[in-house]
């Protein structure tokens, strides 16, 4: 298939593996290798013909956050490798040094997100084509104590969505309201965070996602 | 020297060499702590000759009321020993008598018969009169005898005496320099050795606080195995049977009802996520994910995210022991609730080291103080904390902000 998207695929349960090759294959997407362990992912990682990567967190040997710390390192030295990061919990903690390594292409969600079909290929998309997607949770966790008493509840609302980075028309319809009506409260919404307002969608999620980062209640990095 | 610590200050190290200002004064300081000890052998003496004469006749009003004098005097005396014995050995010394509070005269006095603490005070009051007087004399003798007795052969005009005395000034203070901090320390160890709570007693305590916490253990177990039992079957369990039925019931629409069989289908998936909802909430309450993989100070750390002012964490931990992690993962996270919720606080801090064997961690905020240990949430991360003989002290004055201090014995893994 020229120009069809081609994916690696990192999941050590073999029936997830198998299910996300056969829900990516069906929705045109080549899958290029399928690992189950840490160190076939670094391998695999290498490859210069990946335009995404789809990696769980959590992968033997230790079963802890290798598949997290493999795409940290790779992206280290390839800062736009496309990854989306699969996981049974999403960690606020993790989604910030995800965002930290790298710039933008990158997902995070909630292996529970499968299930939707169709909104995990539109996922996996948005984050090949350099888009960023955060779990609707992680969202919630960033949000839900942050100093958001300027806001309407309506922008509220918005910014969760802008957040998990989605485009102005897909919040549109997701609220039923007019694109401009969203680029309306967008333009308040940057301006009573004190972000410029002119930014691109790509751009736009980084900064506030970076902003709520920068009002959370725990600091960077602990003593050690 | 000392005065900064008050008096009687620790024992310092009494350097044996050098012939100083500081060797002086911190001998000096000795022998006038070894005068008081001998001078408290005086009345100890005659309580203990009183005592020993009074027991026989116990069941007589005189030796009863003579004892319900004597018994309380001794134990102020011993309790003065403690105290300096504690105070400048650096080490508790506890009686830990039995407790008479509300007791009659006759049963507190069955109560002081079978107390072994009171048998204590009664060896002490003999030793103190007779060996450890003798032990608490020997510096004060060493010092003052030669210096005495050349005032006295003066006084005499013998000028054999006085040239005794003189002769043997020299050894004597020699002596005195050299015995003086050995011979208090020893009448201290013996003070301690008497007075303290035996070794047996000891553990007797310490099984009963094992005892203790072990039923709370258990019954904290037995609660939450309920509570995960009752959240899977009325969760996941009842919303995986329900998306069972609706798949089926699918199967079964499929060719005569397309359209309800896809919404029935719809449905079953909305089921499977919620069920899937239902688990991860689950084991975040088990087994939080951050802490599993990476250890308590990451966990905190994503404690700290959520919290809705600025939190700072600082800790050096090991790894340690998971039940230990989990524990005080737990204790943390109730007290950052606690803040969040109540203190009306501007910052918090969670400040942690490990030395030694002993971990200690503090939950502070600057918010408005009162909070009560007795609360239930802190009264179980109490609990919690017992079952590794970790202790939860509570520190919140009105008006003043909040730190809970956490100590856990442990070792580092």
């Amino acid at each position: 298939m020229p120009g069809a998207l081609r994916a690696l695929v990192a999941e050590d349960q073999i029936l997830l593996r198998v299910g996300l090759t056969r829900i990516l294959e069906a929705s045109g997407i080549v899958v290029v290798a399928a690992v189950a362990d840490a160190e076939s992912l670094a391998a695999a990682l290498t490859r210069d013909d990946l335009d995404v990567a789809i990696v769980d967190v959590r992968l033997p040997p230790t079963l802890t956050t290798e598949g997290l710390e493999a795409i940290i390192r790779a992206r280290s030295s390839r800062p736009d490798l496309p990854v989306l990061v699969l996981s049974q919990f999403v960690e606020p903690l993790y989604a910030r040094e995800l965002l930290a390594a790298g710039t933008g292409s990158v997902g995070y969600l909630l292996k529970d997100r499968v299930i939707d079909v169709d909104g995990f290929v539109a996922a996996v998309r948005q984050v090949a084509a350099g888009g960023t997607v955060l779990d609707p949770e992680v969202v919630a966790g960033l949000l839900c104590a942050r100093p958001l008493d300027r806001l309407t509840g309506r922008e509220r609302e918005v910014l969760s969505l802008v957040a998990q980075g989605r485009s102005n028309a897909a919040i549109a319809a997701r609220l039923h309201v007019t694109e401009k009506a969203v680029d309306k409260h967008i333009n308040n919404i940057l301006t009573k965070l004190d972000l410029p307002p002119t930014l691109d969608d790509n751009r736009r999620v980084l900064a506030v996602l970076a902003w709520l980062d920068a009002t959370a209640g725990g600091e960077r990095g602990p003593a050690r | 020297m000392g005065t900064s610590q008050g008096w009687p200050a620790p024992l310092s190290a009494v350097p044996a060499g050098a012939v100083d200002r500081a060797g002086v004064l911190e001998r000096l300081r000795l022998t006038a702590l070894s005068t008081g000890h001998a001078v408290a052998g005086i009345p100890a003496v005659v309580l203990a000759l009183l005592m020993t004469g009074a027991f026989p006749a116990l069941l007589s009003l005189t030796g009863f009321l003579m004892l319900w004098l004597l018994v309380p005097l001794a134990a102020r005396l011993a309790q003065a020993h403690r105290a300096v014995a504690a105070r400048v050995l650096g080490e508790p010394v506890t009686a830990g008598y039995a407790d008479t509070t509300g007791s009659n005269p006759g049963t507190a006095m069955m109560i002081w018969v079978r107390d072994p603490a009171r048998w204590r005070d009664f060896a002490f009051c003999w030793f103190s009169g007779t060996g450890g007087l003798l032990m608490s004399l020997l510096p004060v003798l060493l010092l003052a005898g030669p210096p005495v007795h050349i005032v006295i052969g003066a006084a005499q005009g013998s000028l054999l005496w006085s040239a005794a005395a003189w002769l043997l000034l020299g050894p004597s203070l020699l002596a005195w320099w050299f015995v003086t901090a050995p011979m208090v320390r020893a009448r201290l160890r013996a003070d301690q050795g008497i007075l303290g709570h035996s070794g047996s007693e000891q553990l007797r305590r310490r099984v009963d606080q094992v005892v203790e916490s072990r039923t709370a253990t258990v019954d904290h177990n037995a609660a939450e195995l309920r509570r995960i039992e009752r959240d899977l079957h009325d969760g996941a369990q009842a919303r995986i049977a329900a998306a069972g039925m609706n798949v089926g019931l699918a199967e079964k629409l499929v060719y005569t009802d397309p359209a309800s069989a896809v919404e029935l289908l719809r449905e079953a998936r909305q089921t499977t996520v919620s069920a899937l909802e239902d688990l991860r909430t689950l084991v975040r309450g088990i087994h939080p994910p951050v802490l599993a993989d990476r250890g308590l100070v990451w966990g905190v750390e994503a404690l700290a995210i959520p919290i809705p002012i600025p939190v700072t964490v600082a800790l050096r931990l090991p790894r340690l022991a998971p039940p230990v992690e989990s524990a005080l993962y737990f204790a943390v996270s109730e007290c950052l609730a606690n803040v969040a919720k109540h203190a009306r606080a501007s910052r918090a801090w969670v400040v942690g080291e490990h030395g030694g064997e002993t971990l200690r961690l503090t939950v502070g905020d600057d918010g408005c103080g009162g909070a009560d240990p007795r609360g239930s949430g802190l009264a179980g991360v109490a609990r919690r904390l017992a079952a590794f003989d970790g202790t939860l002290t509570v520190m919140s004055p009105a008006g003043g902000g909040t730190e809970v201090r956490m100590e856990v014995r442990c070792q580092a893994r």
